[in-house]
């Protein structure tokens, strides 16, 4: 079947075959492989992507339904110079990441977060993250980069990574 | 090394305790702006041209002869290119051991594929090659495989018994290796004199690594010049290179490993899997590539189990509550196909039972048995019945003997000025603090506030818990294959360095912190350097990231070849400033004479000089800025901690909340405070997932119950506390000042855990016996204690 829908603000034409889900159609027929598969049955979250401003499970969607979609994926989130975005640099600088392997689930997922509820308190946070399982970081550098994101003082306990002056 | 301490340059750079202008500082990392854009470059992330994809047909029967396997009807498919069984591939089969246990030490049968029949849910009969993974799954379906199931053995009691049937009918026995009881001295008669003995025997369960990337390699075998290329998911590409030129029969040199970024490890992606020896094979007989990424349900009920392991404790106790004795027993659940031989901890376990406290007299014994139940990999802190058993049993005597378990170990904690420290097993402390860090900790959670709170709690009906964790455990164990770690550095012709390990990071921050250290030493900016890492054909032979290692063992090597660089920077340096290397300074890629600081030439003006002004080097100095070293470990550079935490029992439903969570650790130096906790983090939420969510099931007849994230439960941001942090930072044996923490997380935190729950229900009478805490294992235990 022919599918077309706009991807990161790209139009994007394929012909897949109708079991080919969302997310395989981004790694494979967009070249997008910062969507992960962690788990291919709609836990983990690592597949998180954006579906006309929607986090939804691309794992658990078939290309074929994305037709005429707008759909962002993490790389869409990013700048073409490499800039990151707030909620991007707030991993960084509370070390919410590790392996790294689930983070373009859970950047996307706060991303969504903050758009809709932009000041989340601490139980909103958690309950808004619940939907993707990180595995190295215990979800503290997690919690404490989309506190930070929105602005929260109370960011970090002993002070978030910066470079030396 | 002995280039240091013949330095004729300026002073090394000194860091006692103190942090440095990159040492002790937490940088941001490297590896984080390309995992964040989604430009990581993971295993499934590659492709290559003509690449096959390959899927497994599995056994659903724990045990059972094969009666028959078809593969016609698969190989017939479009898009299927072929179909191997244990026919085609287990002859290509040559030596299959692994450099970290040894040629001899005793392995379960060498079969790739399953040949006969099968020994566990999972084991994979034939690997199907095609050119897509959804078609290499259709044609998995369409394998036909008839297996008669027998009665398979499961428990490790029964496994153990006089006649009973084997797991693998090759060997003599299903006791895969056993450390027999010893006579000790004297230690019966203690038992039977002491004031008080308490025995109790502790049930740890099953429970799984659970790496958010599952396990994935792509093997290219090159029909012409007889040379593998390998791309693989794993902690140590040169332990993978080593075994893969083994199980090929060719030499090391024509194999090559690569790694890409690595979605975690954990202790399951150090040792290649049977599937991923097939997959070489098949690569091999094909003359393609192969890629294989097994999918979630594989890497749950087939890749490797964890923990599953038992031990009978008695503990000798004297009247003012002092330890006399330990007596334990262990028996582990290893699997059927366990990891490098025999996969068990025990010979860690027993030498490391004393842990934090003060013990005379030792006794210890323990079987690891064979199963027909998936084969044990490491998982983060293999060993850690050496802390849970203890810990827990410490709260036991602690009620038994109507004393506060805090002031049970106070008593018989390890104090500073007994140091150095021998252990009855032989084992020597050297800097480890925990009385130190039991004190923060207990501060640090306001212990006698709670316990004033839980007493007011408890008045109203609210079961409140506190738990105490006390930790000594062995990090970067450096024997045989471990035991040294290799570094190259390389001053480029800009003023530039390049660092190259045989480290093989799965998200443990290598990059950054090895920047760090080489930053400090060499006296320049971290933005200078580069690492090089995960790839057999450029790096010098390591064991990978694992056992904790990476600080002492990448990060002391970092620190050497750094001053054996520098030295050269300051011979050369000297001679371009006409002025003795003595009286020179380095800072920010620069070397001035002391006091004079515009007498200076940049990091890039020695390069220039060292590369391209050789002629006017004089005789004694070389041309170029390069060294090569290699770092030998101690056999173990000991770590310490003490985790507390509190929780909230609702007897009604028994659920588990947990309130605080309080860690102080002491892994002597911090090279990056922020990757510090984020490693005790990480090891933190693994314990409170074993103990209160996680837990691998199988049925009656070995039939895995839990193959997917809805009913293997992994805790989410909404189950985990705030995590609390307190650091002590001692001294240690090595130059660098630094001891493993990668591990120690998730070995202290699941008594921590079962400590607080058992708190919290002690006034109902029950006893909990071991994990898992789940709601219904504490409505059971409320039940038992008859509520």
């Amino acid at each position: 079947m022919s599918v077309s829908m706009t991807v990161n603000g790209r139009e994007r034409t394929a012909v897949v075959e109708p079991r080919k889900t969302l997310a395989d159609f981004l790694r494979q027929d967009c070249a997008l492989t910062g969507t992960h598969l962690g788990c291919e049955h709609g836990v983990c979250g690592a597949c998180t992507v954006l579906v006309d401003g929607q986090a939804v499970r691309s794992c658990l969607v078939f290309a074929v339904q994305g037709e005429g979609h707008e759909v962002t994926t993490v790389e869409g989130l990013t700048g073409p110079d490499g800039a990151l975005t707030p909620v991007q640099e707030a991993f960084r600088a509370e070390h919410g990441l590790q392996c790294g392997f689930c983070t373009p689930g859970f950047v996307v997922s706060a991303t969504a977060l903050l758009a809709e509820n932009p000041r989340p308190t601490d139980d909103e946070i958690r309950e808004g993250l619940s939907g993707n399982l990180c595995r190295c970081t215990g979800y503290q550098g997690i919690v404490n980069a989309v506190r930070r994101a929105c602005g929260r003082a109370d960011a970090n306990y002993s002070g978030s990574m910066e470079v030396p002056a | 090394m002995t280039a240091v301490a013949d330095s004729p340059g300026a002073a090394a750079p000194s860091l006692a305790g103190a942090a440095g202008r990159w040492m002790g500082q937490s940088v941001p990392r490297k590896e984080d702006p390309r995992l964040l854009a989604g430009r990581g470059r993971y295993l499934d992330d590659i492709v290559v041209p003509g690449m096959l994809h390959a899927a497994f047909v599995r056994s659903d029967v724990a045990r059972g002869r094969i009666v028959r396997v078809d593969t016609e009807a698969a190989t017939a498919l479009p898009g299927v290119r072929a179909v191997f069984t244990a026919a085609d591939l287990n002859p290509l089969v040559h030596e299959t051991w692994w450099s970290m246990a040894g040629k001899d030490a005793v392995y379960a049968p060498n079969f790739c594929l399953a040949e006969g029949d099968v020994r566990f849910v999972g084991d994979p009969v034939a690997i199907v090659l095609a050119d897509s993974r959804y078609v290499a799954e259709d044609g998995v379906d369409l394998v036909e495989l008839e297996v008669e199931a027998d009665d398979p053995v499961l428990d490790v009691d029964a496994a153990r018994s006089e006649g009973a049937t084997l797991v693998h009918p090759e060997l003599a026995s299903n006791v895969a290796s056993a450390i027999p009881k010893a006579d000790v001295p004297g230690l019966q008669e203690t038992f039977d004199s002491a004031a008080t003995v308490v025995s109790e025997t502790f049930v740890q369960h099953r429970y799984l690594p659970v790496p958010m990337e599952t396990r994935g390699l792509l093997a290219q075998w090159d029909p012409f010049t007889e040379e593998l290329d390998l791309w693989a998911a794993t902690q140590s590409a040169h332990e993978l290179r080593a075994f893969f030129s083994r199980l090929l029969g060719i030499p090391e040199s024509r194999v090559r490993v690569r790694t890409p970024d690595v979605g975690g490890g954990f202790g399951q992606k150090v040792f290649a899997l049977r599937d991923e020896w097939a997959v070489v094979l098949a690569s091999k007989l094909l003359g393609t590539p192969v890629k294989f990424v097994e999918d979630r349900r594989e890497n749950l009920i087939a890749a490797s189990s964890a923990r599953d392991d038992r031990m009978s404790m008695d503990v000798a106790v004297d009247p003012d509550g002092k330890f006399l004795a330990f007596r334990a027993e262990l028996v582990e659940n290893v699997g059927a196909y366990p990891f490098a031989g025999s996969g068990s901890a025990a010979a860690l376990v027993g030498m490391c039972l004393p842990g934090p406290y003060t013990v005379p007299a030792i006794g210890f014994s323990g079987d690891a048995v064979f199963t027909n139940t998936t084969g044990r990999a490491p998982y983060r802190g293999p060993f850690l019945m050496e802390t849970v058993v203890p810990e827990q049993i410490v709260d036991v005597v602690a009620r038994r003997i109507g004393m506060d378990p805090l002031e049970l170990r106070r008593r018989n904690v390890i104090q500073s000025s007994q140091l150095p420290y021998q252990l009855p097993t032989g084992l020597v402390y050297t800097g480890v603090t925990p009385a130190e860090t039991l004190e923060q900790a207990a501060e640090l959670i306001d212990y006698e506030g709670f316990r004033a709170r839980q007493a007011a709690a408890r008045a109203d009906g609210r079961y409140l818990g506190i738990g105490i964790s006390l930790c000594v455990e062995p990090s970067a164990i450096a024997f045989g294959a471990l035991s040294t770690e290799g570094a190259v550095l390389k001053m480029e012709g800009t003023g530039t360095f390049n660092l190259v390990l045989g480290s093989s990071s799965t998200g443990m921050s290598v990059e950054t912190t090895m920047r760090q250290v080489a930053a400090e030493y060499l006296g320049c900016h971290i933005d200078q350097i580069t690492v090089t890492q995960g790839d057999t054909a450029t790096t010098p032979y390591g064991a990978g990231t694992q056992g904790s290692r990476s600080a002492v063992l990448y990060g002391n090597v970092t620190r050497e070849v750094s001053l054996e660089v520098r030295d050269k920077i300051l011979r050369i340096a000297a001679h371009m400033l006409e002025a003795s290397p003595d009286d020179l300074d380095i800072a920010d890629g620069q070397v001035a004479v002391k006091g004079v600081p515009q007498a200076a030439v940049t990091f890039e003006q020695v390069a220039t000089m060292a590369y391209q002004g050789t002629a006017m080097l004089p005789p004694d100095l070389r041309a170029g800025v390069e060294a090569v070293t290699r770092f030998t470990a101690p056999m173990m550079t000991f770590v310490n901690a003490c985790h507390i935490c509190t929780v909230e029992v609702d007897p009604d439903t028994g659920q588990v909340q947990m309130l605080r969570y309080v860690v102080s650790e002491d892994c002597g130096q911090m090279i990056n405070p922020k990757v510090v906790e984020g490693q005790v983090a990480g090891g933190v939420v693994q314990g409170i997932g074993g103990v209160l969510y996680e837990s691998f099931v199988y049925d009656e007849v070995g039939n895995p119950l839990t193959g997917s994230f809805v009913d293997y439960l992994l805790p989410t941001a909404a189950e985990v506390p705030d995590i609390e942090y307190g650091h002590v930072e001692s001294g240690t044996s090595n130059a660098l000042n630094v001891k493993g923490v990668g591990e120690g997380g998730a070995v202290a935190s699941p008594p921590a855990v079962f400590n607080a729950v058992a708190d919290a229900l002690a006034p109902l009478g029950v006893e909990l016996r071991g994990t898992p805490l789940g709601p219904r294992q504490i409505l059971d235990a409320l039940a038992a204690a008859g509520h």
